[in-house]
């Protein structure tokens, strides 16, 4: 566990030395902050809405990009060699880097607390929905980079883990608006499947275990996917 | 020490090391010798745990690869060939990274790095990114990585690759001084390197091991026949060739070139015995003019050639 603690607080502060950190952050705040003020006058509500309905897509663009260069960037220039012949397990790798990146998306979520802050001096604020869709924004955010990070172990061309990722993340978002295509019969599965559901439910205020429960698995399924791409490659 | 066993390794249908063995001694140090695609690299990375053996086994101090990888690894250090390092961390905060996933307690760590420093070279670019660093300096980082843990087994792949002559002797001086109580791997394709530092020689060919043992016993294993080399002048080839085969252990006389100043013989002998004094006898009852005569040495070179190029 010390292990991970270590590989955790490198991969963290490898985000800002180099410059993809303030990049990233910068970008997003950028995008949620355009669209979710442009709209919100003319609404004229006093709640964030409008930025939890957008976040899930701009999520699935932004954490494929942190996530991209975790596994493929070692694998590419060769430092893997060096990490895992280092008495670290693959597990503690996959495990650091994901916390890594949990925490960058911390770091990006708390510049937008400004909004919540501004909208609570115009209007009446009902602070629950707003305290949960934080909670899921995290829960969305790691689920979004386990699947980055699977993406990433798949191949050492960070641009190709940063495609996968994002279709991967863009798909878990957009299948519960799909499911005309679908027969009756697998609508239930693939409307479970769907992360945009499950995230707006925990963005109403209302925490379910069947939610949680869900980006707890999707943060099993890929660091688990993770793993076993990784092993293969030896 | 180590102990390997049947070691086999398949990049899909490619095999890559084939059935080999060997055993390790404490406080040896071990050279690896290959041309280049010989397997040398991954049998290193198969005994650092890197990559998974196809067949075969791998103990290291009595403890199997298999079942005690984190363990094994504690007690390795491993230096990769051009050593692949993170090129956007700073040198000093990278060591301070390996430190840690060392496990070293925390009141040793500076003085560990900063003794590591002194020893690789490496003070002046401590707050330099290790993306900036020359090869040579990357290396030493390198190097200073493998022995942070100060392990016994040190394995190191081609160390002196990218280094100028001032840094390879200095770093043959720190493995030489290492090995003195740790064991040592080095694969490298130096031959003059292998024979300069390494206790014991392992030669690899298309993954099987072709030669095993001190320099001294591979030129012993290598050489069967002496071979002598003459220049003269004054002399013709045939009176040359019925005086000298006249000796006792002389096999053959060969002209290389005949000029009408010069002539160049090889003389072909047993190896049982010197005859360096019997040639020389005859030449002086001769009154030829003798410009050059030496005895060809079996160098690892040769050795070398001759064991990877005949399959």
């Amino acid at each position: 566990m010390r292990q991970v603690a270590h590989i955790f607080r490198k991969e963290f502060s490898a985000y800002f030395i180099s410059p993809i950190a303030y990049i990233v952050i910068s970008i997003f705040l950028l995008v949620t902050g355009w669209f979710f003020f442009a709209t919100f006058f003319l609404f004229n509500q006093a709640n964030l809405r409008t930025f939890y309905t957008l976040l899930p897509v701009v999520f699935a663009f932004v954490i494929p990009a942190i996530t991209m260069r975790l596994i493929s960037e070692e694998l590419n220039i060769g430092s893997d060699e060096i990490l895992l012949t280092m008495p670290v397990t693959y597990g503690d790798v996959i495990l650091g880097k994901f916390l890594a990146s949990v925490a960058l998306i911390m770091a990006m979520l708390i510049p937008t607390l400004a909004y919540p802050l501004t909208v609570s001096f115009m209007g009446q604020l009902d602070w629950g929905p707003v305290v949960g869709g934080y909670v899921g924004a995290v829960f969305l955010g790691a689920a979004f980079s386990a699947v980055g990070l699977f993406a990433s172990a798949l191949t050492r061309n960070q641009i190709i883990a940063f495609i996968i990722g994002l279709a991967i993340c863009f798909t878990l978002t957009l299948i519960d608006k799909m499911l005309f295509f679908l027969p009756q019969s697998l609508l239930g599965v693939f409307s479970y499947l769907g992360a945009d559901v499950h995230f707006q439910n925990i963005a109403k205020g209302i925490i379910d275990s069947r939610d949680i429960l869900y980006f707890i698995s999707v943060c099993f399924v890929g660091l688990f996917g993770a793993h076993i791409a990784l092993n293969q490659k030896y | 020490m180590i102990h390997v066993e049947n070691l086999t390794k398949y990049y899909a249908h490619l095999c890559a090391v084939d059935q080999i063995n060997f055993d390790i001694q404490k406080g040896e140090i071990l050279g690896l010798l290959g041309p280049n695609g010989a397997g040398k690299t991954t049998t290193l990375r198969m005994l650092t745990g890197y990559l998974q053996p196809s067949s075969g086994s791998i103990n290291i101090k009595g403890l199997s690869i298999d079942k005690h990888v984190l363990k094994i690894k504690k007690l390795l250090g491993y230096l990769p060939e051009s050593a692949p390092l993170y090129h956007d961390m700073l040198v000093f905060d990278y060591l301070k990274y390996v430190a840690a996933i060392r496990e070293i307690d925390s009141d040793q760590k500076l003085p560990r790095i900063r003794q590591l420093a002194d020893l690789c070279g490496i003070n002046e670019v401590m707050s330099k990114p290790i993306g900036e660093l020359s090869k040579g300096y990357k290396q030493r980082v390198g190097l200073a990585h493998a022995m942070m843990s100060d392990p016994e087994v040190l394995v190191l792949d081609e160390p002196t690759s990218g280094l100028d002559p001032n840094q390879i002797v200095e770093i043959r001086k720190i493995i030489k001084e290492i090995g003195k109580e740790k064991t040592i791997i080095i694969s490298t394709h130096i031959l003059s390197e292998a024979e300069a530092t390494c206790d014991r020689i392992v030669i690899i060919n298309q993954g099987k091991i072709v030669a095993d043992g001190s320099t001294e016993t591979l030129k012993q294993f290598a050489s069967g026949k002496n071979i002598m080399h003459l220049c003269l002048q004054n002399a013709d080839f045939k009176t040359v060739e019925t005086n000298l085969s006249k000796l006792d252990g002389v096999e053959s006389v060969t002209r290389i070139t005949e000029t009408d100043s010069e002539l160049d013989v090889r003389l072909t002998c047993q190896s049982a015995g010197d005859l360096r004094p019997d040639v020389y006898r005859i030449i002086k009852d001769t009154d030829w003019i003798l410009l050059d005569f030496h005895q060809e040495t079996q160098t690892l070179e040769n050795i070398f050639r001759k064991l990877t190029k005949e399959s």
